[in-house]
């Protein structure tokens, strides 16, 4: 039955992030964007408390055998909503310190995806022991982005161990995952360049192991809390059972295809993380009009609502859309339904509608919007990275297209 | 718990509506255009798939099924899917007897209701635009002024589908305790019908002005008695007016894939090209994202909350979502697009109707 309600567990998980994101990370944003490099240990570590172990930030394999137990053999899991629920809460305080929270981040996903159950366990336990850890991901080369297929860092067998060898950039987390905590980088690579994407595995690489290196720290335009870095992998060795799935090179390209699969985990939840972005911005302006007694009167006729008025009516029905469009695609991953065309349509809409919204909320807000008094500028530059990174707004309008044209990456390329 | 799935209920109807809309609407969609009138065999068939009985109480003859939003949301959207006007002519009867099933007072309910569910159709309609550029829906400028136990009608309404055949028309008025509704017989005195409107779009659909020169009806012809509340029943209307947006953009959206795939350019199918592709994946985007508006809306409605600003969000957004999922279908197609051999010109001019409609549907 058509449902809009969030279950009680999802509200109460809610409601407490939003407690922790307006105490905890309100606070602090202007001052982590204004030092980009500096880690706000004091949040990291409180964070690392709270959260460790739970689905609030990030999925482990414990937790959804204890969701299942808990829920029932009858009712459907809940696990990718409640996350995208908490994400967009988290997003809304902000999402430079969200993606700097500690966990096992895309690199669980992609464990938690196209890892066995013994993997899982022996790397996903980590995270809810100990100090503060990463995961990070590391796809993006300096020759390839979104056209992951043509990947040329390599993974070649030695004996007991694979040998990697390659360069990857604008990896999320990646000095904290790689050298600053005891995480691990899923590194994709290829075991053979000839054989395309077939041939694509992803390896799981501990932090501290040698032969990977962190070369350098991206300075970026926005969500500059988080760190993004160049990993260089020079003869970097790993245990054979470090491969996520399995080595044979089939010519379906089942491997590349299991490690895609994580997107349609992840898309959903940066997807969220954009809305929670415009959520901010438009409550500012929001607030901003109601503080000179502006009420927007949603029944009026067009030529009586001032041109504000239109603008935040038009903007609020964006976001809402994005939002619905978000909880559909992790509705139907909870329920084991294919939802491959409704987590990229929901990336896609949410990544401009939080470009959108949070451009017009600095036009709307004049020199206040502009200020770096204020974080309207900050939520313009920190949204703007959800229409880029987990696909870009063209990879994923391509995704779309060839869903709905029934098209395969060879007739639509 | 969150849920996108509708019921076994809800899907076999919209399977049911699908269907019809698909083998008995939309072929005679372009005749239908092109003559300014509907099939004449269509409202008989059309009664037959329960829209009016439906919702009506059992206690009134109708089949008790009660009224729901969301199903409603889903049977418009497959309609509309094949045809606006012929849609709009079958939903026609609703715009009075919803209204009277949510807000209706008991004898309103037993003097109208029974009317409207035995096996022949029976029409209803509701006069709630006006003809004015600076029209609003919240301060209309037909006026109820009480005068001892009666109320006197002034104004001139527009866009009324099938007034000169509804057995009542439930006429939307400005009474000093704030907006309200009245039902009025046909053959009034001081009720006048105009000629058939000519509209840009919607065609077959027959429309009429109706001016109320001073009308008197009874204190117990408004709608749920003194100052009941009928904001939900233009919520509802706004509802619907998504819901019937969503059905045009995607007929419009289909057709153009189909097109895109057929289609060669430079050797290929020109859905193979980006240029192309992306325009559709971003109208199938849109239509989804529609869809979830007008159903967030609709269930809004259905638990009985405050939905003003999520049928507000999902008309608004319906209003300029159709209208350019229609165009950039149209573009899809090229100079083909603007040839009437083809029916996305005719999906345009449905669209732009969507932005002017108020009440012209209910859910």
């Amino acid at each position: 039955m058509i449902d809009f309600e969030l279950s009680k567990s999802c509200k109460s998980i809610r409601d407490m992030t939003h407690q922790a994101a307006e105490h905890m990370m309100r606070p602090i944003s202007r001052e982590t964007d204004e030092n980009e490099h500096d880690k706000p240990w004091e949040f990291i570590n409180a964070m690392w408390e709270v959260s460790r172990g739970t689905t609030m930030v990030g999925g482990t394999d414990a937790d959804d055998k204890a969701d299942a137990k808990a829920a029932g053999p009858k009712e459907p899991s809940e696990r990718i909503l409640r996350m995208c629920v908490t994400v967009e809460e988290l997003c809304w305080g902000d999402v430079g310190l969200y993606l700097s929270i500690p966990n096992s981040g895309l690199g669980g996903a992609a464990v938690g995806a196209a890892g066995t159950p013994e993997q899982r366990r022996r790397f996903l336990a980590r995270f809810s022991e100990g100090k503060p850890k990463w995961g990070a991901m590391a796809i993006t080369e300096p020759s390839c982005g979104s056209d992951s297929a043509a990947i040329q860092t390599t993974a070649v067998r030695d004996g007991d161990q694979w040998v990697l060898n390659g360069t990857k950039i604008f990896c999320t987390s990646g000095l904290m995952a790689a050298e600053k905590s005891e995480g691990f980088v899923v590194v994709w690579a290829t075991l053979d360049r000839s054989a395309g994407r077939a041939a694509i595995r992803a390896f799981v690489v501990d932090a501290g192991t040698p032969g990977m290196f962190v070369t350098k720290v991206e300075d970026k335009l926005g969500i500059r809390a988080s760190d993004t870095a160049t990993l260089v992998f020079e003869d970097c060795r790993v245990p054979l059972d470090n491969l996520l799935g399995s080595a044979e090179v089939k010519k379906t390209g089942k491997g590349f295809k299991g490690a895609m699969a994580t997107f349609d985990a992840t898309r959903p939840i940066v997807a969220a993380s954009g809305v929670g972005v415009a959520r901010a911005a438009l409550e500012f302006v929001k607030d901003t009009m109601k503080e000179r007694g502006i009420e927007i009167r949603y029944g009026a006729p067009l030529h009586k609502l001032t041109a504000l008025e239109r603008d935040v009516i038009d903007l609020e029905g964006e976001v809402d859309a994005a939002r619905l469009l978000v909880w559909r695609a992790a509705w139907m991953l909870d329920n084991g339904i294919h939802n491959n065309l409704e987590a990229s349509m929901c990336k896609a809409k949410a990544g401009l509608v939080v470009t959108h919204v949070t451009q017009k909320a600095v036009e709307i807000l004049g020199p206040l919007g502009y200020s770096r008094e204020l974080l309207a500028e900050k939520w313009m530059r920190d949204a703007k990275i959800t229409d880029i990174y987990e696909g870009t707004q063209q990879i994923n309008q391509l995704i779309i297209a060839r869903r709905i044209l029934g098209y395969s990456s060879e007739e639509l390329r | 718990m969150v849920n996108f799935k509708p019921t076994e209920d809800q899907e076999l109807l919209r399977e049911t509506m699908k269907s019809f809309a698909r083998e008995v609407i939309r072929p005679g969609a372009r005749e239908a255009d092109e003559q300014n009138a509907i099939p004449s065999e269509l409202p008989a068939k059309g009664w037959e798939l329960g829209l009016v009985q439906n919702s009506i109480p059992e206690e009134h003859g109708g089949f008790g099924s009660g009224r729901s939003a969301i199903r409603a949301s889903l049977k418009i959207e497959e309609l509309a899917y094949g045809d606006l006007a012929m849609a709009l002519h079958l939903l026609t009867p609703r715009l009075f007897t919803i209204p009277l099933i949510v807000a209706g007072t008991d004898q309103q309910k037993a003097a109208w209701l029974p009317m409207f569910a035995g096996d022949s159709p029976v029409v209803g309609t509701a006069a709630f635009t006006e003809p004015a550029w600076d029209f609003d829906p919240q301060e209309l400028s037909t006026t109820a002024t009480p005068d001892g136990g009666n109320y006197v009608l002034a104004g001139r309404k527009c866009l009324v589908p099938l007034a000169n055949q509804a057995k009542a028309i439930l006429v939307y008025a400005s009474a000093p305790d704030g907006l309200a509704a009245f039902i009025v017989e046909p053959g009034a005195a001081g009720l006048s019908i105009s000629e058939r409107e000519k509209n840009m779009g919607v065609k077959a659909l027959d429309t009429f002005g109706v001016e109320l020169a001073g009308v008197r009806v009874p204190a117990s012809a408004r709608l749920g008695g003194e100052g009941a509340d009928v904001q939900p029943l233009i919520d509802a209307g706004r509802v619907a007016n998504a819901s019937m947006a969503v059905g045009v953009a995607h007929a419009a959206f289909d057709y153009a894939c189909e097109y895109a795939k057929e289609r060669q350019a430079f050797g290929v199918p020109i859905g193979q090209k980006q240029a192309i592709a992306f325009m559709l994946a971003d109208m199938a985007t849109e239509i989804d994202s529609t869809r979830l508006l007008a159903w967030q809306a609709a269930w809004c409605i259905d638990q009985g909350q405050p939905a003003t600003r999520e049928a507000c969000l999902a008309s608004r957004y319906a209003t300029k979502a159709s209208l350019e999922v229609a165009d950039d279908a149209l573009q899809v197609l090229g100079g083909h697009g603007y040839i009437r051999d083809h029916p996305v010109e005719l999906y345009l001019r449905n669209a732009r109707g969507i932005a002017t409609f108020d009440a012209m549907a209910i859910v």
